[in-house]
């Protein structure tokens, strides 16, 4: 599936377009007459695209300028300079007035469902408020458009009258959902939508984002920290350290054969529910915390916690480049060979049952020879069955 | 049975048939509900468990800091054959800092703002050890660099603030450990911090627990970390324990449906299963309104396989199934395995 995504790179094809986009934060002096003393550069430099249908995980930790760029891409942010074109149109300097028909092709879905709900509105209201911005009156009128939105997202339409607070921290997310996808949008920019479940839901909610973009044809722009979340659902993944893109592929690529040290380094800490699996890993260390996003590293931002940095690193900025065909990384030494870092111990679905077996640490027997029936086609139907999205559960406890 | 019942013999920690109850004005919150477990020192167990399921409860009334005046709280703790529950406010508070210590999720929250953390590490000396300023400020010192402080003589006149996550975490830690305690309690200990420091700081804590042999009971919702760093695990579900036993058990020979759903919905770094992850459905319980029987079948696919209506009247004994292996279910053995294997089947892996 991704590598239709990669293929198919023609100008005005994505559904969203990023290049060379920064995002500077000024820092004020305080006193009586403060001035600019420094910037916040949370996103410096960032380029990529998102296709129709697919889904972009952007990752990385608190602070590497995830969330900023997804909230920049969306026009919530004014950019420092750089270019946001959806759908092929330019919209970087675009009048909010101007904006507004835009808006209906692009929408967002919060991380916290405690606080992106209005808690006076009813929920009928809130998942209705998208048609009544843009004035949309859908065939059937709103209040029936949204009653079949509840029911798709697995809420009772029964509900339409009831407030936030009556429901459970997953079913809110489903309400922050319904009012996401109300308009059809081409995409939506999620902003760690699952890290605030329990991870009983979480599975709960990541099965309702994909069956939606396979009904819809919506891509998605999936900000999250969960590396195991995002290599669930994304098609392309890309990984952010201090506003910087470090590398970009397909979701096969990035978890079997990644380049950068600091991919290498962020797989390796991610403790896997797999105790043998665990023990025998390979742990990269990284020493130290992130650098201060105000006064970032000379040269390349990830050297003074990079274990295979030479002195080129501190003066010269890798630029991201195509290392491989579909596979983008900013470093000056990528890591070709395998560290045992990654630990694939099971076919990803869309890998070719060849190319998937060189350069793996044992795994169960078992969990090798499993799953290849499972290999997900664009537009083919999941096979395993299970809908469990409509299952509002027990009641409306929390 | 009696072959697969423990050795009559005391762990250093015991809890056994632990209850707290918070008279509300909505009803009676049953946080924790008769839990049961042992450990040793140098030992670690996790309990895991959803938001809302009594892990941090529990953590909480085992170094007795439950309320008593607003909780209702029966049931033994013995730590090192003391029992925590009906000690005094004195004598818990001798027993805290030097025999247990606890680590919280927040450290911005738990290091006060206005002091420098050199006063805030020596009064932890002091309160339990008769030492002179320069003896606390020294141990002090060496503790902060012992968790990997760098200039630590020069960062004890610092204050909270100048210290990032990570290291405001290994202050917190130090601060448990500057009194050798034998129990630590860490509730969820890594989980306001990015990975790549959630792994120093995991490393740290079994470095020093290896150091001083202490035991550690980790309260994390994370199963990654739990398989990292656990010997044990208890698996908490609407107050109770639904299951425990080393780990290898929980994670290979799952029998309770609450485990095997848990074990089958995480996303994994390792492997790709299918496109569609395999949920539990339905929302976890409310703490007031617990379901009656077993906690877990409203939301249980196997309850079917026990006769009538069994699962929704009759709550289900924590029992033995294997040596050291707990399962509180109504399904026999033979199909407790039986949808281990149908369970984990998805996720390609050995049961046996």
């Amino acid at each position: 599936m991704s590598e239709i995504a990669n293929e198919s790179h023609t100008a005005g094809d994505a559904v969203l377009r990023v290049t060379d986009l920064q995002m500077h934060f000024p820092v004020r002096s305080k006193g009586l007459f403060p001035k600019t003393i420094g910037q916040v550069k949370a996103v410096d430099g960032v380029s990529f695209d998102v296709q129709p249908g697919e889904t972009l995980g952007l990752v990385g930790e608190s602070g590497c300028g995830k969330s900023t760029t997804g909230r920049t891409a969306l026009r919530l942010l004014e950019p420092t300079s750089g270019k946001v074109e959806m759908d092929g149109i330019d919209v970087t300097r675009m009048s909010a007035k101007d904006m507004v028909p835009l808006r209906r092709k692009a929408a967002m879905i919060f991380q916290d469902p405690y606080n992106a709900l209005n808690p006076r509105h009813t929920v009928g209201a809130i998942i209705g408020a998208p048609f009544a911005v843009q004035g949309v009156e859908p065939a059937g009128g709103v209040r029936a458009a949204v009653r079949e939105l509840m029911d798709r997202v697995g809420l009772n339409p029964e509900h339409y009258n009831r407030y936030p607070a009556e429901f459970s921290g997953g079913q809110r997310q489903r309400i922050g959902i319904a009012r996401a996808v109300a308009l059809r949008p081409h995409f939506i920019v999620c902003d760690e939508p699952v890290s605030a479940l329990d991870v009983s839901i979480q599975a709960q909610v990541i099965n309702l984002l994909r069956d939606l973009q396979d009904e819809f044809g919506i891509a998605y722009l999936f900000v999250a920290h969960d590396l195991a979340v995002v290599r669930q659902i994304s098609h392309r993944v890309a990984v952010m350290y201090l506003g910087h893109v470090m590398e970009l592929t397909s979701r096969e690529e990035l978890y079997s054969r990644p380049l950068h040290p600091y991919t290498h380094a962020l797989l390796s800490a991610i403790p896997v529910p797999d105790p043998r699996a665990q023990k025998n890993r390979e742990h990269i260390m990284l020493s130290g915390d992130l650098p201060s996003p105000v006064n970032p590293p000379s040269g390349c931002v990830f050297h003074t916690r990079c274990f295979v940095a030479q002195d080129i690193c501190k003066v010269d900025k890798p630029v991201i480049r195509e290392f491989e065909p579909g596979h983008q990384v900013a470093c000056h030494f990528p890591i070709t060979e395998y560290l045992g870092s990654t630990l694939i111990v099971g076919p990803d679905p869309g890998l070719t049952p060849e190319s998937d077996l060189e350069g793996r640490q044992d795994g169960d027997p078992m969990e090798q020879a499993g799953d290849s029936d499972l290999i997900h086609e664009p537009g083919t139907n999941y096979t395993d069955g299970t809908d469990s999205l409509i299952d509002p559960g027990p009641g409306l406890w929390r | 049975m009696t072959d697969l019942s423990p050795a009559p013999r005391r762990a250093y920690i015991e809890v056994e048939d632990l209850s707290v109850q918070f008279p509300t004005e909505d009803g009676l919150v049953r946080a924790v509900d008769g839990v049961t477990f042992s450990i040793d020192k140098g030992q670690t167990i996790a309990i895991v468990g959803e938001s809302g399921s009594g892990k941090s409860v529990t953590a909480q009334a085992i170094m007795g800091l439950v309320n008593a005046r607003t909780a209702d709280v029966t049931g033994h703790v013995w730590v090192d054959g003391q029992d925590i529950v009906g000690m005094t406010d004195d004598e818990l508070r001798k027993m805290r800092g030097s025999t247990m210590a606890m680590i919280f999720q927040d450290p911005m929250s738990s290091l006060h703002p206005f002091y420098r953390i050199g006063a805030q590490l020596t009064e932890a000396v002091n309160v339990h050890n008769k030492v002179s300023k320069k003896e606390a400020r020294d141990r002090a010192i060496e503790m902060l660099q012992k968790v990997g402080i760098p200039s630590p003589e020069k960062r004890i006149e610092d204050y909270p603030h100048q210290f990032s996550g990570g290291m405001r975490q290994r202050v917190m830690i130090a601060m448990a450990l500057i009194n050798s305690p034998s129990l630590l309690i860490a509730d969820e200990p890594t989980t306001a911090l990015d990975v790549t420091v959630q792994a120093q700081i995991m490393e740290l804590i079994l470095e020093l627990q290896q150091e001083y042999n202490t035991a550690v009971v980790l309260i994390t919702h994370d199963l990654g970390i739990v398989a990292d760093a656990a010997d044990q695990v208890a698996v908490m579900y609407g107050a109770r324990v639904v299951e425990s036993g080393v780990i290898d058990d929980i994670f290979y020979k799952p029998e309770m449906p609450y485990t095997l759903g848990l074990l089958a919905s995480v996303p994994r770094l390792n492997q790709v299963r299918a496109d569609r992850l395999d949920p539990i459905p339905g929302n976890p319980p409310s703490p007031i309104r617990l379901p009656s029987g077993c906690v877990f079948n409203p939301r249980c696919v196997y309850k079917d396989r026990v006769e009538g209506d069994l699962c929704a009247t009759e709550r289900p004994a924590l029992l033995p199934t294997d040596l050291g292996h707990m399962v509180r279910c109504h399904m026999s053995k033979e199909d407790r395995e039986a949808v281990a294997t149908i369970a984990l089947g998805t996720l390609g892996r050995e049961t046996a």
